[in-house]
């Protein structure tokens, strides 16, 4: 996995003195960085970021994606072509090594993602992105746990965007289906009333239908006002609600534009969206 | 009246002494499903953890005797919990900072920590030994029973006694109101919630502004009360001898792995299987059934299955059958 010998489990796999299972991957939790101003620009950008996770490769080269106030942008691309680690890359949880990130008038590249979230970031991320031995109230307090104020109104608004969480809120979100599991994600990310909301794959491994409710409720999320950074997998439904698109290719940018210009483009069309 | 002697004799031989070991092996098992459920691996110096807390508490308890300081019927210890508590949380602390933390930042498997842990075992382990001696000594004052066997044949006209020591009934006390408080921490509060979640899935814990270096921190706390406690509870129903805490660690590693390791709930239950277990298979069972069996029954041996001097086997064989045939525990080992 890595060089480091540290993290060599020596094929330990005894769960009796040792706990297996979802370990934090995260890094920069420990980064005591400040954010410094940066005005103009995009409301959020991510600019020429070049890294990789850990001391290995280098799967981002140069990448840049951005969103404005409003809108939602969308990131396409194949498989590997680092569209989950560019997401990870804005949101402060790998070391980049060129490059920065700037939040409305900020550079914030030395923030540690914990801190991002507190600049007004919300991430959901594409797994095990939900606590699954929380209720379903829990997570969404969880999603709160910055914030010092009574957060009840925001918590009846998201049951009101989603109303089957009320209805399973004692429930353990683990218990739910893969489309619910994806309400409480985007929901407990919402609880922080964030300035700007990312989304790496909500709709992988949902059905269809579900699919299609969820990009409503994402549309619906968007007209409130808050900027949309999304990956998705369907890219041609994803590439008709953005207002920007980016096709990623090996960890770089292959195509920019809106959403409408990237679903022209013959090139684009061709090799993703399968003519 | 022969069925009443021998229940009798049964509670205070076994049902007593079994539920005050259960309660203390209990606190003791939480400390490490906790850790287990929040730093991910299972710490071997728990048991002397355990021993330097009660040391603490036993220097300060001497300090209070020689000051005149007493708590009257109730063990002068009790005065002294909170700055063994104290002095084990600073421990603990440094221990983090010093050693822990070194191998978080690496992101080193858990496996890893687990051997760190039994490094620091010895480290503590020696540290107690030099400090108090290794040698037996008693710090129970005050009042030594709730009920003396006397006083009860007195009372009923039973011909067996029931003596319940104020350690006993101390013990089982404190146990509720450990574990009631724990469980609301963990379940009703901000900062326990952010430790469940932390315990379910780091990176999301850190999505949602949850600060790592704090939640081990609270746990390392929690983890310092709970030691501290179980080890003076223990201390004053038995003795304190360092090397019996180090051996403390293997029942309460059974009780937290019996009941499923990262499951509070399980490391409670697991205790008490484990104390009754060691409890029932090492008494000798003549008296009670000498009188619960009609005469011709009556056993002419001890009935003990195992001399005392095996009860380790006894949680080891507990464990071993565990592991085998639910390695999960009795409860779903799910995280804290």
């Amino acid at each position: 996995m890595s060089d480091n010998p540290y993290q060599d489990t020596r094929g330990n796999k005894d769960a009796s003195i040792a706990k297996q299972g979802a370990r934090g991957t995260s890094e920069g939790g420990d980064r005591e960085g400040r954010a410094t101003p940066a005005p103009s620009g995009p409301f959020l950008i991510g600019e020429n970021m070049t890294g990789g996770y850990g001391k290995g490769p280098d799967i981002l080269h140069g990448c840049t994606i951005a969103v404005e106030k409003g809108e939602i942008a969308v990131i396409v691309g194949p498989n590997g072509a680092g569209k989950s680690t560019a997401m990870k890359a804005v949101f402060g949880m790998l070391n980049l090594r060129g490059g920065s990130v700037r939040l409305d008038g900020e550079d914030i590249t030395a923030l540690s993602p914990q801190d991002r979230v507190v600049k007004g970031m919300g991430f959901v991320p594409q797994n095990n992105n939900i606590f699954t031995s929380l209720t379903v109230e829990e997570n969404l307090e969880m999603g709160a746990f910055i914030r010092r104020d009574d957060f009840r109104d925001t918590m009846t608004q998201i049951y009101d965007l989603f109303p089957i969480l009320k209805e399973k809120r004692f429930q353990a979100a683990g218990e739910l289906s893969g489309g619910q599991r994806q309400q409480v994600a985007v929901g407990r990310a919402l609880m922080t009333q964030p300035k700007v909301l990312m989304l790496d794959e909500p709709t992988a491994g949902v059905s269809p239908i579900v699919m299609d409710e969820l990009f409503d409720r994402i549309i619906e999320v968007a007209r409130t006002g808050i900027p949309i950074l999304m990956v998705e997998q369907n890219a041609r439904q994803a590439l008709e609600i953005a207002d920007h698109g980016y096709v990623l290719v090996q960890g770089s940018n292959g195509h920019t534009g809106t959403g409408k210009e990237l679903l022209a483009n013959p090139e684009v069309r061709a090799s993703f969206l399968g003519g | 009246m022969d069925f009443l002697n021998g229940l009798v004799a049964f509670l205070n031989f076994v049902f007593v002494p079994g539920l005050a070991y259960g309660a203390q092996l209990a606190i003791g098992a939480l400390g490490v499903t906790l850790i287990y459920g929040i730093l991910r691996f299972s710490n071997f110096a728990h048991g002397d953890t355990m021993a330097f807390g009660t040391m603490v508490t036993i220097a300060f308890t001497y300090l209070f005797q020689n000051l005149g300081l007493s708590l009257g019927p109730l063990p002068t210890a009790l005065l002294a919990l909170p700055f063994g508590i104290a002095g084990t949380a600073l421990l603990l602390l440094g221990t983090d900072r010093l050693i822990y933390k070194f191998y978080r930042q690496q992101k080193a498997a858990p496996v890893i920590l687990v051997i760190v842990s039994m490094g620091v075992m010895f480290v503590m382990n020696g540290i107690v030994r030099f400090l108090i001696g290794t040698e037996d000594r008693s710090f129970l004052d005050g009042e030594r029973f709730i009920i003396s066997a006397r006083a009860f044949k007195e009372m009923t006209g039973l011909q067996e006694g029931l003596a319940i020591r104020t350690s006993q009934g101390l013990t089982v006390l404190t146990a509720v109101v450990v574990v009631a408080l724990l469980f609301w921490f963990l379940n009703k509060t901000r900062t326990g919630k952010s430790m469940r979640a932390f315990s379910d899935n780091e990176d999301l814990a850190l999505l949602s502004g949850i600060n790592p270096e704090r939640v081990v921190m609270v746990t390392w706390l929690i983890v310092a009360c709970l030691a501290t406690i179980a080890g003076v509870l223990y201390g004053l129903d038995k003795s304190f001898k360092p090397f019996t805490y180090f051996q403390l660690l293997l029942p309460i590693f059974a009780s937290a792995i019996v009941g499923g390791l990262g499951n509070p709930l399980g490391a409670i239950a697991g205790g008490f299987v484990i104390a009754f277990s060691e409890v029932t298979i090492t008494y000798a069972w003549k008296k009670v059934l000498g009188y619960w069996l009609p005469e011709s029954l009556a056993p002419d041996s001890l009935v003990q299955l195992m001399s005392t001097d095996y009860k380790f086997a006894v949680s080891f064989a507990i464990l071993i059958i565990v592991l085998l045939f639910r390695p999960t525990g009795l409860f779903k080992g799910q995280s804290v």
